[in-house]
């Protein structure tokens, strides 16, 4: 099976017809729920959050559990079919059109965290010739940083295409002044293994 | 687009990130509809604490609403349950709908559509 990286960018691959199918597929919901669940246990966030970004939010599957979780959300997507699905849904969070690598368009401090789910790999593709990977990969990170309160955590379940990809994520999200690293679950499953990087955007004010 | 969110979303333009001039964004051409929420008093409390104040009158005063006191309320005046109530309404319960969000430094314009904005860049500006 080809990566739907390979084959097109994102809000070419989600049209309208992808859009709902990936939406109402019960084993992605399935899937993508169990995958924000484990981000979420992996932020571990205190108590008084509040204000959580959920990058490349797509249909808002993942937000409809940081709204059950009681957070308020604003979520970027690049695809206007699955957000238009989102609105369909009547997603809580607030939804916009925008490209994570173009930067994150929010005033410094404005959230407590950050999550991504599958969708960081797709900094790491060139779809135009004009486009630079490095260049909005360092872009995503520095802007995301900022974005975050001190000590917010960002974590973003993604799928590396290769050791290079991870190598490039990491020393982007580092330049940018992050600190964390890789988590991987089930490593030993072929099927099962996912990727979490685990960051946080410097030392946390919380008294431990 | 919530009103809450006119308080953090800023230009995108990588030329306008030092500047102040970027936020809080301009607001024309609105159109704003109401919609019910639950009014959770402590929660209007703690997220007062994180609002920029004179972002959220200017951007207020663009959508035409000049009834918000000149600076953060505090100690006494939040145990008015009044007052909060306001804030619930015009923060969580008033959305941008339709609308123009301007750059005050770059003059680059931002469109709502369908309470969607659209911050993707043309080439020349990504
Ligand atoms: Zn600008």
């Amino acid at each position: 099976m080809s990566r739907p990286e390979q084959l097109a960018p994102p809000e070419i691959f989600y049209n309208d017809t992808e859009a709902v199918k990936y939406t109402s597929s019960t084993r992605v919901q399935h899937i993508q729920a169990k995958m924000t669940f484990r981000a979420l246990e992996l932020l571990n966030l205190e108590p008084s959050s509040q204000m959580l970004l959920d990058i490349g939010c797509g249909s808002g599957l993942s937000g409809e559990i940081l709204t059950e979780e009681g957070y308020i959300w604003c979520g970027m997507d690049i695809s206007p079919s699955m957000l238009a699905t989102g609105l369909d849904r009547e997603v809580d969070g607030d939804l916009f059109l925008a490209d994570m690598g173009n930067g994150i368009p929010f005033r410094p401090g404005s959230f407590d965290a950050a999550i991504s789910i599958s969708a960081i790999q797709w900094l790491c593709n060139a779809d135009t010739t004009n486009s630079d990977p490095q260049r909005r990969t360092l872009r995503f990170f520095n802007t995301l940083f900022a974005s975050l309160k001190k000590g917010g955590k960002f974590v973003a379940q993604f799928y590396p295409m290769n050791d290079n990809q991870i190598d490039q994520i990491l020393s982007c999200a580092k330049v940018a002044g992050f600190q964390g690293g890789l988590v991987i679950d089930d490593p030993d499953s072929k099927k099962n293994k996912k990727y979490y990087l685990v960051l946080s955007a410097g030392q946390s004010e919380r008294q431990l | 687009m919530k009103f809450l969110t006119t308080n953090f979303v800023k230009c995108s333009v990588k030329s306008c990130d030092s500047t102040t001039d970027s936020f809080p964004l301009g607001y024309d051409n609105c159109k704003l509809v109401q919609t019910e929420q639950e009014f959770k008093p402590d929660f209007i409390l703690s997220i007062l604490e994180r609002l920029d104040w004179n972002a959220l009158i200017q951007v207020a005063k663009d959508l035409g609403n000049e009834s918000l006191p000149p600076v953060k309320p505090e100690g006494e005046l939040l145990q008015n349950e009044d007052l909060l109530k306001d804030l619930h309404t015009l923060l969580i319960e008033t959305t941008i709908i339709e609308g123009e969000m301007i750059c005050n430094n770059c003059k680059h314009v931002y469109y709502i559509k369908n309470s969607i904005p659209n911050f993707l860049l043309p080439p020349h500006l990504a």
